[in-house]
Formats: structure tokens, C-alpha cells, sequence
């Protein structure tokens, strides 16, 4: 354990030598824009909203993936950053079907947060329209591919917090989906044990919990918050 | 297995060597045009002929002149002598040989003739040719290890094993100046030496075999025509980096490389050359085959490395790098097929004489697959830094038909599209990347005045949108709004500002996609945006540009005819 100092936009911060640049940065206040990352669940580094700009690198390096150096300058907010990702969700709203206005997670919705604060006011890209199906087969959720922005959280929930397993990726590029088990409707799942985990870590509204209609959402992400801080502080193990 | 059993094996293959060695080419390009059944009418007509005790029948890897196949050449020396190694190659190569006409082949033996046309030994496609990974090629039997040992196979695996250290060996490869063929031409001494000081009990040496650009055959024919080089290459790789398993990770794709290294593998194994102890050193190797489903993201290293894992085959963020955290956690020297190919080499005839050739900073050859509108489709292999035009006009011959050369495509979907104009541009790594392109793993693919630029780039976008693996955002959506765009350009629907919007994606996608698929994806658009613009520019909507309009003089110097807002 050794503490690094550098700087993050200008402000000189310390931080252990494991933390990623995402964790220092937000303990000193500064918010770095988040899609894939889910406090306390391994990073995949998949988003790119995350990209930051650090001096002597040529490539931007996902704050969440990247650990801290000593010396290192860090720059998270610039035009050419802002630029990027406003594109990135610009990119996401063309390629599924996002209609706020008749989605459960309306004003609940981390995509729809980002895009108001990243500015993203319209979209130049063409729509694409595709029809993804919507899982209703589950007695107590729903999945709903038009929403779906491939962040893999609920994956990751399903395999390393609650480890059934049940979630996983099929088909590739814009093909993408999450599955369940054997790409089978979510009802018949034999894995799932219906704990929710994957609910309440979604940032959208594809995936959601039964009887909810538009902007009726309301995920309980403080019990997942729970559960991985008893996990990382291992208040389990006595 | 030790030095003297294996001069045996060598002196007994030399020995059993008859003075006519007819070899038939067998490697996927000629056997899709029915090159086995030559190599039986082949066998056949030596029966019939009753020349068994004088001619053998040889099916052997790739020749090269593969747009010709099947090939079939003849060496034979005055009676009584045996053809050797370095006479090998020197008699005629016959083209398009049929069953039908191989008879007539084996009738030239005895002194007759034949219909069927030989290539010009003397043209340049043959001699300017400088094999070192191709050495073998179309001159050993695949098949047979005996055929490769007695080629000097296997000995500078000894030489390492038993008299060079492991830090000796990685010195040599560091002296011999060989970067990657992979593509991106990371020195490969440097990585091994990375691997080998990089502590762990356990470590992993990958050969990539997961050729995947479109027009590129390179590596299937060395797997094919050559498989113990690369088994070889990488059992020294193992013993220089401290490893003790290797995986070859081949695509699905290459039945016939894969069945070849089944073989090749087996055989090692039989004689010791793999497995506990070989050459009596504490020196334990073995290789298996991972076979790839089909994903090209797949010779991505990350990727492939959770593929052999048996994982869903996506990259993941560097670092950490193969070196310090690859396959199943374990330090991980991952090498393409070229790569390891050139080791024995480089050990046998020393790192000096490697270093000898090529370029400043490009040491050694490059094997291209020359392929598109060139009138030889085939292997070639040069020193580094021969000029691009020697490789397409004067050994490829040029475009068929009289047509003249517009443009070569280097380095597959990640690379871009060189201009005639800069032919003269001798080809090593950090030329052709600072006109726009790469060197790939060595497809090149040669287009002529017919080929439309804009045509090209939207070929390769699609071929991005289709292989994204779909992990991050830049690279899934990224490649499907490009592949859009110049969708709608080639059908005359965009305006001026799909055209920009088209550039700030590519800009957009190459800075911030997670693996080189997508940092590389928008390159053909970008290389034919800088050489070709007018051809965007011309296919632009008729109103889509006002009378002055930067850059697009043909419409309005003469003003069309037909009423603007045509679409």
C-alpha cells in the first residue's frame, strides 16, 4: 500500500497506488460521466463516456480501468472530450429505440440524466429503428431489448454478486443481446434465482421490475450498494 | 532424441532421395482446383511408366504462383545422382497442370514433350523472391517431418536447448531487429524479453493463427506448407521466455492447416521434439490447437486469449498486457505465425545475417498475399523496404488486361489504400504508416482504374460493422452510423454535411474504441478520404453544394443540366 499524488484538472490529489482514476477522482469531488460502471462490480472499461485525457499519453484511457500514477496529469473535462461524448450517446439513442416519454425508467434513467448534463440535445445520427422484442416471461420482471444499451451490469451482478449466472451475451457488433441462460424466454430460466440484482443495477429502463408503468420506476440500488460494500469491507466473514 | 539421432533421421531421408522429384502442390489454393487428383494421376503415370525406382511424387506446400494452380515442377539430375536441396526448384513449373495432363509430365522425364505451359523461370515474380519463412515452402512434404528435418529442421531447436541460455536466445532475437508480423510490428525481442523476466510458475507461449483480413493467405500457407517451422519457432520462444504449454489458435476456417498441424504436432511428439525432456534437457513443451468459431475480433490478443479460455471472445482494456497478465492470468508471449516461422532462422544463420537484411528499422523479410487486380495472384516474399511498385508491376505484373494501377490496399480493414502515385514508397513498417496505412499482416490488394474508392471503404466499414464484437460504443454503433454514411453516399442521397459528419465519426471512433478493431476501423475511409476525396466529393447530392463550393470544381465549372434537388 503507497499513495501516489498527481493532479486531476489541476487540483492535487493523493490516492493508494490500486485506486483507478474514476475512484480518485470522485472522492475529490469530480464527476466523471458513467455507463458500464457500477460501484463495488468489477469494470469492463466498455462505455468510453469515461475517457480521460492524461499529458505524455497519446490514446485517452478509461478512468475506471486505469489505475493512478505518481506524477500522472489528468484531465477529464475538455471540448474534445465533451465532443466525444455527447457522440457516444448520440450513438446509443440512434442505435435501440429510447423513447422517454413512454419508458418506465422516465426521469429515473441514467442514460436520459447523462444526455440532459452532457448537453446532448438532439441526435444527428439516423435512427435505426430495429425491433428488438420485449421478455415479459418472467413472473416478477421484464426485459426489454429496445432499452438495452449493452452496459453488461446486469451480467456482471448475475455472475460475480449473486453468481447465478443466469445473464449472458449472445450474437456480436450491433446483434448484441443480453440473454438468459441458453438465449431462452427469462421465465424459464432454471438459474435465475429472481433476487432483482440485475434490476435494480440497470441504468435504464430495459431491464424492470412487473406492474410499473411510465416514470414508475424505482430502483432499490442502495440494497446492491449493500451488499458490495458488506462484500468489500467483509463484514461476511466474522 | 539426441543431435545424432536426429542427423539419422536427416541422412536417411537424404539417402532415400531419388534423382527426379516431381512435386505437386498441395495446398488449399491448388487443391480447390483439384490438385489432389493431379498428385494421384501423377503417382499413376510414375507406376505406368515403370519409373517408381527414379521419380518420387512429392505433395508439398504452397509454390506460390498460386493464380496458376495447380502446379506441379520437375527437378531431376543426370542419373545416378540425387536431387538436393539446393537444386531444388530449378526445374520447370508446370501451370493449370489436370489429371488429364499429368501423364504428359511424366513423359518429359523420358525425354518427351508436353501441351502443358511452364512458368518463366526467369520472371521476376520467382527472382526476386528472398524466402526465409517461405524457405521451405513447396520444397518439403508437410506431411512428413521427416522431409523438414532433413531440410535443417529442428536443429536450431537443439542449439538453443542445449547450448544457448535463455537470455542468449531472447539477445539474439533483440540483435536480429524482427518486429511482429502481425501487423503491428512490436519488436519481438523486446517482448520476449518482457515475458521472460516477468516471474510466474506458470506462462504461456500463443502463436495467432487467427488470420482473419480479407485477401490475406499468408499465414494459412506457412501453417500448410510448413508447419514444423512454427512449431519449432515457438518450442524456442518456450524455452527463451521460460514456458512450458503453447496453444496455436487457428480459425475454423483453415481445415487443412488445422489437419496439417494435427499431424505435424503428432509426429513431434513421437520423435521427442515436443513433450517431457526434449533433447535431454529439462526443457518440457507441449502445443495444442484452440480452434477459433469464426469471430475476427478473435486475433485480437485479449480476445483470443479469453477465447482459449473458453470465454466469450472480447478484448479487454491494456493494461494489463499479455506479458504480465495474459492467458489464465499467467505471463503470455503471443506471436503471429510469420513470427515464429523466422525464429529457426534467425538461430540457425544467426541474428547478424538477419539484421543484414531489409530496412534500418525493418529488419528481415515480409511474405504478401497479392491478390485483387494484379495479374499474379499469389505468395511473395521480399526483403523489407523493396519498393511497392517492384512487388505490384514488376513481380505481380501489373493489372491484368492492360489495365493501369490505382491504388494497393494494405493491411485488411485496419489499414488503408495507397495511391499509384506513391508506389516508389518502399514497403517496411513506419513508411507505409506515414502515408495512412499499415503493414498489416501482409494482404495486399491491388486495384485498378475500374475500382471505386468509395466502394472500398464502405466494403471494409461493413466488414467492421459485421466482425464488432460489440463490447463498446464506438466501435457497434459507431461502425453501423459510418457503414450508413457512406452507404448513402454511394447512393447519391448525402449532402457536404454527412461528408463531415462522416469524418468526425471516424475521428470519434478511432480515438475512443476500446481494442485496434475499432481504432483501426475508420482507417480505409481515411485513407481514401486523403488520396481520393474527389471521389466523395463527386458523389455528393446534386444540391448538396452551392456554385463555389470548396473543392468541387467539375460541378461547378459546368453547370448541369438537370434541375438541382433531384433526389
Amino acid at each position: 500500500m503507497a499513495a501516489r499524488t498527481f493532479t486531476i484538472d489541476g487540483k492535487h490529489v493523493s490516492a493508494d497506488e490500486s485506486a483507478t482514476i474514476l475512484e480518485a477522482a470522485s472522492e475529490v469531488g469530480i464527476t466523471i460521466p458513467t455507463l458500464c460502471h457500477l460501484d463495488g462490480v468489477y469494470d469492463v472499461g466498455a462505455c468510453r463516456l469515461c475517457l480521460v485525457e492524461v499529458t505524455g499519453v497519446p490514446k485517452l484511457l478509461p478512468a475506471c480501468t486505469t489505475r493512478v500514477a505518481e506524477g500522472m496529469d489528468i484531465n477529464t473535462d475538455s471540448e474534445r472530450l465533451r465532443k466525444y461524448r455527447r457522440m457516444t450517446l448520440e450513438l446509443l439513442f440512434a442505435e435501440r429505440n429510447h423513447v422517454c416519454a413512454v419508458c418506465v425508467a422516465n426521469s429515473h434513467c441514467e442514460l436520459q440524466t447523462l444526455a440532459y448534463t452532457l448537453g446532448m440535445d438532439h441526435v444527428r445520427y439516423e435512427y435505426t429503428f430495429p425491433r428488438w422484442p420485449v421478455d415479459n416471461t418472467h413472473s416478477l420482471f421484464g426485459m426489454d431489448h429496445n432499452r438495452c444499451i449493452m452496459c453488461t451490469r446486469c451480467v456482471r451482478v448475475c455472475w460475480h454478486i449473486e453468481g447465478a449466472g443466469t445473464k449472458n451475451v449472445s450474437g456480436r457488433g450491433a446483434r448484441s443481446q443480453v440473454i438468459s441462460d441458453l438465449n431462452q424466454p427469462w421465465g424459464t430460466s432454471e438459474t435465475c434465482t429472481r433476487c432483482g440484482k440485475c434490476v435494480m443495477s440497470c441504468p435504464t429502463g430495459a431491464l424492470f421490475a412487473k406492474g410499473v408503468t411510465v416514470s414508475e420506476m424505482e430502483r432499490d440500488r442502495t440494497k446492491l450498494e449493500f451488499i458490495v460494500t458488506a462484500r468489500e469491507k467483509k463484514q461476511w466473514i466474522a | 532424441m539426441v543431435i545424432d539421432d536426429l542427423i539419422e533421421i536427416a541422412e536417411k531421408e537424404k539417402a532415400a532421395r531419388k534423382p527426379c522429384v516431381v512435386r505437386c502442390c498441395m495446398a488449399a489454393g491448388c487443391m480447390s482446383s483439384n490438385s489432389q487428383g493431379v498428385k494421384e494421376a501423377l503417382d499413376r503415370a510414375v507406376k505406368a511408366a515403370g519409373l517408381e525406382d527414379r521419380v518420387e511424387v512429392r505433395g508439398v506446400g504452397c509454390m506460390k504462383l498460386c493464380c496458376q494452380g495447380p502446379l506441379v515442377q520437375i527437378d531431376q539430375e543426370a542419373p545416378g545422382a540425387t536431387v538436393e536441396v539446393q537444386t531444388i526448384g530449378k526445374g520447370p513449373l508446370y501451370e493449370k497442370v489436370t489429371p488429364e495432363s499429368a501423364a504428359s509430365l511424366i513423359e518429359t522425364i523420358k525425354g518427351g514433350s508436353t501441351d502443358v505451359s511452364a512458368a518463366d523461370p526467369q520472371h521476376p515474380f520467382f527472382t526476386q523472391q528472398f524466402s526465409i519463412v517461405l524457405a521451405n515452402s513447396g520444397i518439403v512434404d508437410p506431411e512428413r517431418i521427416e522431409s523438414y528435418i532433413a531440410a535443417e529442421g529442428y536443429h536450431a531447436l537443439h542449439d538453443v536447448l542445449r547450448e544457448m541460455t535463455p537470455k542468449e536466445v531472447v539477445d539474439a532475437l533483440i540483435k536480429s531487429g524482427l518486429r511482429g508480423r502481425g501487423g503491428a510490428g512490436y519488436p519481438t525481442g523486446l517482448k520476449w524479453a518482457t515475458v521472460a523476466k516477468t516471474a510466474s510458475a506458470q506462462k504461456y507461449v500463443i502463436c495467432n493463427a487467427d488470420e482473419g483480413d480479407p485477401g490475406a493467405f499468408m499465414d494459412r500457407s506457412v501453417l500448410e506448407s510448413d508447419p514444423h517451422a512454427v512449431l519449432e519457432g515457438m518450442a524456442i520462444a518456450a524455452h527463451a521466455v521460460g514456458a512450458s504449454q503453447g496453444f496455436i489458435y487457428v480459425r475454423a476456417e483453415y481445415p487443412l492447416a488445422i489437419s496439417r498441424l494435427q499431424t505435424a504436432i503428432k509426429q513431434a511428439k513421437q520423435l521427442g521434439l515436443l513433450g517431457s525432456g526434449i533433447f535431454e534437457s529439462p526443457f518440457n513443451f507441449s502445443i495444442d490447437l484452440r480452434i477459433g468459431a469464426g469471430a475476427f475480433v478473435c486475433g485480437e490478443e485479449t480476445a483470443l486469449m479469453a477465447s482459449v479460455e473458453g470465454k466469450r471472445g472480447t478484448p479487454r482494456p491494456r493494461p494489463p498486457f499479455p506479458a504480465e497478465s495474459g492467458l489464465y492470468n499467467s505471463p503470455t508471449l503471443i506471436n503471429n505465425v510469420e513470427t515464429f516461422a523466422n525464429v529457426p532462422a534467425i538461430i540457425r544463420k544467426g541474428a547478424d545475417w538477419f539484421a543484414g537484411i531489409g530496412t534500418e528499422k525493418s529488419k528481415g523479410t515480409k511474405v504478401f498475399a497479392l491478390a485483387g487486380k494484379i495479374t499474379n495472384t499469389g505468395l511473395i516474399e521480399v526483403p523489407m523496404g523493396t519498393p511497392l511498385r517492384k512487388i505490384v508491376e514488376e513481380m505481380g505484373g501489373g493489372a491484368p488486361d492492360g489495365g493501369t494501377i490505382k491504388a494497393v490496399q494494405t493491411g485488411g480493414p485496419s489499414g488503408g489504400c495507397i495511391p499509384a502515385a506513391a508506389l516508389d514508397t518502399p514497403v517496411d513498417y513506419d513508411s507505409l504508416t506515414k502515408l495512412g496505412s499499415i503493414m498489416g499482416s501482409g494482404g495486399m490488394i491491388v486495384m485498378d482504374e475500374t475500382t471505386r474508392m468509395v466502394d472500398v471503404a464502405r466494403f471494409f466499414m461493413e466488414f467492421c460493422m459485421d466482425e464488432s464484437c460489440g463490447k463498446c460504443i464506438p466501435c457497434r454503433a459507431g461502425t453501423v452510423q459510418m457503414h450508413h454514411l457512406l452507404a448513402k453516399i454511394l447512393e447519391r442521397k448525402a449532402t457536404l454535411r454527412d461528408l463531415q459528419k462522416l469524418e468526425e465519426l471516424c475521428d470519434m471512433v478511432r480515438s475512443t474504441s476500446l481494442c485496434g478493431l475499432g481504432q483501426t476501423a475508420p482507417n480505409p475511409v481515411l485513407s481514401t478520404l486523403r488520396y481520393f476525396r474527389q471521389e466523395y466529393l463527386d458523389l455528393l447530392r446534386e444540391d448538396a453544394l452551392g456554385p463555389g463550393a470548396n473543392g468541387h470544381s467539375s460541378r461547378t465549372t459546368t453547370p448541369a443540366p438537370q434541375p438541382a434537388g433531384g433526389n
